[in-house]
Order: structure tokens, then C-alpha cells, then sequence
């Protein structure tokens, strides 16, 4: 710890673990997505508006838990309805990097 | 050097020019107008080459301050009041972000109801945003602390809030001596790199959300939580205690002219009842002091130049032994006392040999305060310190019988 002034850099999980902050999880169901559906790189809302980059353009796009912050953005623009948000507590254990339950 | 006879606002402007500043951004609020006024006079005449910023408000023109500050300018503005009030979301963020700004305040009464005259409840109500706060005299002090100000600002990484009282030293003329440019440039050197990190292939974002807790950035370098960043911030402060006075003897050394570092004293080595007070109300404590010596009273002054950080040492150091520290507040906690009272007491708190603290509210709103009323508010408080009063509720000066209900 040696800067005096709190800055960050564009950097994946420059901020910490955020996806600590979820309470519900987006689950992709890519029997709907258009884009798994039509076979390419189509559609792509979800990855256009989730607000911390945690979306991976794909047939269907992947979303990275690690730094979802469970925001729910994603779900509410997909035009196929095929993100659900489901509460954490469905998901039983998180994991930590390294298998460690908590 | 040459001597001009100027009023406060002309000592403020007059410094700011010699300190070469390169943004200034201000709206305009009674008293401080003249200040900014003579810079965009300055600035559009090619007489300083600085940007003058427009701006539409008082929250606007410090954050202008604060964008150029971050890019590494020497950033300055002006307020008053209201004014101050209006910026205050701002003067935290400049603090907290270490940016090296000066501001002058012109010290004004705050609203409701309205008043444009003196007192000093605006920049006392954000003594706590980790601004340091000085507190002129008279306009002499005002030019010198505000070329002193940028120093001190710059090695410390911290916005400097330089206070003088409204009308009593803004609009009152008075000879001041102005330095020669070159005197000014060898004491103040250009602004070396910020801290922020301004480059378009390394880019930062500069603030952002910081929670409580250190946190491992992208490469896993444990980065400072919110409360570490506050207390390098209060680091600072403190630090500020060694480089007010660094700065006052180097500046005496480059003039001639020293202000005492953190506090002044007149007549104060074998004071028994000390005058305490920031401001102009310490030049006219000196008068009190004169007139109670005549009556065989041994009194002193005590002036508070440094308000933050909080002189704590030099104030125990110089009231040990003292009988009665009484203290002129310009300003009030509402159903509290005096700021400076306060502050003096937790000061001397447990403290050896400290005197009896009293406090007296004086002079809000621009009310008089006549060398007579403050002598006769202290014969009033050697009375109860001589009925063995050891604390006592403060005492408002010239204020009409029965208003405390």
C-alpha cells in the first residue's frame, strides 16, 4: 500500500471479488438464447448492457460470477427472457478461487 | 519590493498573481468579488497568463479548480458565505482527493437571515473537511499567507484555505509591501507532477468507489480501503503542524516577514489572563491587552493562525502555567459553544499546568466589537475567576438583554 490518493485501472477484478456484493445469480438458459438458437454471434444485449464488463460475447454469451454483482440488467433486456435471476440461496455454497467452500 | 495601499481582497488577488497561478475559476459572492475581479481583469489585460473560468456556481468553480488541479495546475478560487456553503460537496472531494488548491475566504456571516457582513461561521463550519485553515490578521498576512498557502499545499498534497474577515480587512486599505516577482518565484518554484496519474495510455480512474476494506487490485496488490486513505489524509494534516511553520521561516527568510508559524503572541511571556481569538480580532485584542496592562491586569495575546490541523502542542506549550485562557469566538456551534473554545479545551484537556478555559461569542453577523466591550468582557471574566469559576457557559458580547430565551 504506497499510493496516497485512491485510483484503479481498466483491469478485470481491478475492483476486488464484486461478485461477493450478489444476492441473486443470472442464469442463462441457452435453449432460448437467440443467439445459441441461431448458431452465431447475434443479439448480445446482455453483453452490451451489463454495466461491469462481466459478459462474454457468445452462442449463448457467458457471464463471469467471479465480478457479477447480481445487478439483473442482463435479464431485463434480453428479448428471449432466457437470464433468470435466481436468489444465491438456491445455489447452496459459494465458491472461493480454489475450491474452498464458505 | 514596493508598498501599495491595498484593501484585503487586492492583498488575495495580488498573491495569487505572484504565485503565477494557471486556472482560476470563481463566481462572484459579497465580500470576495474584488478578488476575482482584479484576476479576470488580470488575465484579460495579458497581465497574467492564466485561464479565467466563467463559471455559474460556486460548486462549479471548485470543481473546476479540482479538474485543473488534477491535470497538475496551480488551481485557485475564491468565496465567501453562502458561497462556501454552496461548494461544500466539493471542498470534501478536494480534500480527499489531494488536490493542492487554494481558496481565499473572505469570512461572512451565514444565511438565514441574509447578511453579507463578518463573522467567521462559514469557514468554520467546514473545519472538518481536511482543508489547513489559516486565519490572517491584516492584509499584509493575507498577501504573504496566500503565496505561503501554494507552498504549503504543494509539498503536502492538500487544499489550503486561506481565511480573512469580511469588510474588517476584504474592503479596508492598508500599506501592503509586495514582493518582487523574482522573490516569489525562487520561494515558489513551479508545481511539480500530481499525484493523479493524467495519461491516456496509462489510464486511472482517480476516486473511485473505494469501500471499507484494503482490496487485492487485478495483479493482487493488496490496494488501501477507504479508512487507510483517510487516515494518510490525516497524516497529512498532521504533518502540516511541522510545514506551516517550515514555510513561515522560509518565506521570513526570502522577505523579512514572519507570522508565527501556528499561533502569534503579544505580550505573552509573563501573561497570566491570555487573550484567545483568529483573525482581525486578534490585532484588536492587542489594544485590550495594552489597556489592561495600564490597570495593572497582566495580559496577553494568543492568536490562533493555524486553526487545521490544531496547534495542540503549541498551544499547551504557551498556556501552561497561564491563569485563564479566555477565548473571542466568531462563530458558534448551535447548542454547543464557540469552535475555538471548544477545540482549546479538548486541547488542553488532562494537559499539566493548563489554565481555566472560558469562552465569549462576539461580533456575529458584522456586530461591533469595540477594544472597550472586550476589555470589559475580560475584567467581567477575572470576576468569576477570582469566584473560583472553573467552567463557565460563554458569554455573548453586546448582545441586547433577554435575547437568550
Amino acid at each position: 500500500m504506497n499510493q496516497k490518493i485512491s485510483m484503479s485501472r481498466p483491469s478485470v477484478g481491478e475492483a476486488g471479488r464484486t461478485g461477493d456484493w450478489r444476492s441473486s445469480r443470472p442464469v442463462m438458459r441457452a435453449e432460448l438464447c437467440l443467439a445459441a438458437k441461431a448458431g452465431k454471434v447475434t443479439c448480445q444485449l446482455c453483453w452490451l448492457y451489463c454495466p461491469d464488463a462481466c459478459i462474454t460475447q457468445g452462442m449463448p454469451p457467458e457471464i463471469e460470477l467471479e465480478y457479477c454483482k447480481g445487478c439483473g440488467i442482463c435479464a431485463e433486456e434480453c428479448p428471449a427472457h432466457a437470464i433468470e435471476m435466481v436468489p444465491e440461496r438456491a445455489h447452496g455454497v459459494c465458491e472461493m478461487p480454489g475450491g474452498a467452500a464458505r | 519590493m514596493t508598498v501599495h495601499v491595498m484593501t484585503g481582497n487586492d492583498a488575495a488577488a495580488t498573491a495569487a498573481k505572484l504565485a503565477r497561478v494557471q486556472v482560476v475559476a470563481a463566481y462572484p459572492i459579497t465580500p470576495q468579488s474584488p478578488v476575482v475581479e482584479n484576476l479576470s481583469k488580470w488575465v484579460e489585460q495579458g497581465e497574467l497568463p492564466a485561464e479565467f473560468v466563467a463559471v455559474e456556481s460556486e460548486h462549479s468553480a471548485l470543481t473546476v479548480c479540482i479538474g485543473a488541479s488534477t491535470v497538475g495546475a496551480r488551481a485557485f478560487t475564491a468565496t465567501s458565505a453562502n458561497g462556501l456553503a454552496y461548494m461544500t460537496e466539493q471542498v470534501w472531494w478536494a480534500a480527499g482527493a489531494r488536490l493542492p488548491i487554494v481558496m481565499c475566504v473572505a469570512n461572512r456571516a451565514m444565511a438565514a437571515p441574509w447578511n453579507v457582513l463578518n463573522d467567521q461561521q462559514d469557514s468554520m463550519s467546514v473545519r472538518d473537511a481536511g482543508w489547513v485553515q489559516l486565519y490572517c490578521r491584516d492584509n499584509q498576512e493575507i498577501l504573504d499567507t496566500t503565496v505561503q498557502a501554494f507552498r504549503i499545499a504543494e509539498r503536502l498534497n492538500v487544499p489550503v484555505m486561506v481565511c480573512y474577515d469580511g469588510f474588517l480587512l476584504s474592503h479596508t486599505m492598508m500599506p501592503v509591501d509586495v514582493p518582487d516577482a523574482e522573490v516569489a518565484d525562487a520561494f515558489l518554484p513551479p508545481r511539480t507532477a500530481p499525484l493523479q496519474v493524467v495519461d491516456v495510455n496509462n489510464p486511472r480512474n482517480v476516486g473511485p468507489v473505494t469501500l471499507a476494506d484494503p482490496r487485492a487490485d487485478a495483479d493482487g496488490t493488496l490496494q488501501p480501503g477507504y479508512m487507510e486513505f483517510r487516515a494518510m489524509h490525516h497524516g497529512a494534516l498532521l504533518e502540516a503542524l511541522e510545514v506551516v511553520p517550515d514555510v513561515d521561516r522560509a518565506w521570513e527568510t526570502a522577505t523579512g516577514r514572519g507570522w508565527g508559524g501556528l499561533v502569534c503572541e503579544y505580550l505573552l511571556d509573563d501573561a497570566e489572563i491570555v487573550l484567545v481569538a483568529a483573525g482581525s480580532l486578534v490585532t484588536q485584542l492587542t489594544l485590550v491587552a495594552e489597556a489592561l496592562r495600564a490597570e495593572g491586569v497582566r495580559a496577553g495575546v494568543l492568536g490562533i493562525r493555524c486553526y487545521r490541523p490544531f496547534p495542540v502542542a503549541a498551544l499547551r506549550e504557551r498556556l501552561a502555567g497561564r491563569a485563564l485562557a479566555l477565548v473571542f469566538d466568531k462563530a458558534l456551534s448551535y447548542g454547543y459553544q464557540g469552535p475555538i473554545a471548544e477545540d482549546l479545551k479538548a486541547a488542553l484537556y488532562a494537559a499539566p499546568d493548563a489554565p481555566a478555559v472560558y469562552g465569549a461569542i462576539c461580533g456575529l453577523g458584522g456586530r461591533d466589537v469595540s477594544p472597550g466591550q472586550l476589555a470589559a468582557a475580560t475584567r467581567a471574566a477575572l470576576g468569576d475567576l477570582a469566584a473560583g469559576v472553573t467552567d463557565r457557559a460563554p458569554v455573548w458580547i453586546n448582545l441586547a438583554e433577554g435575547s437568550m430565551r
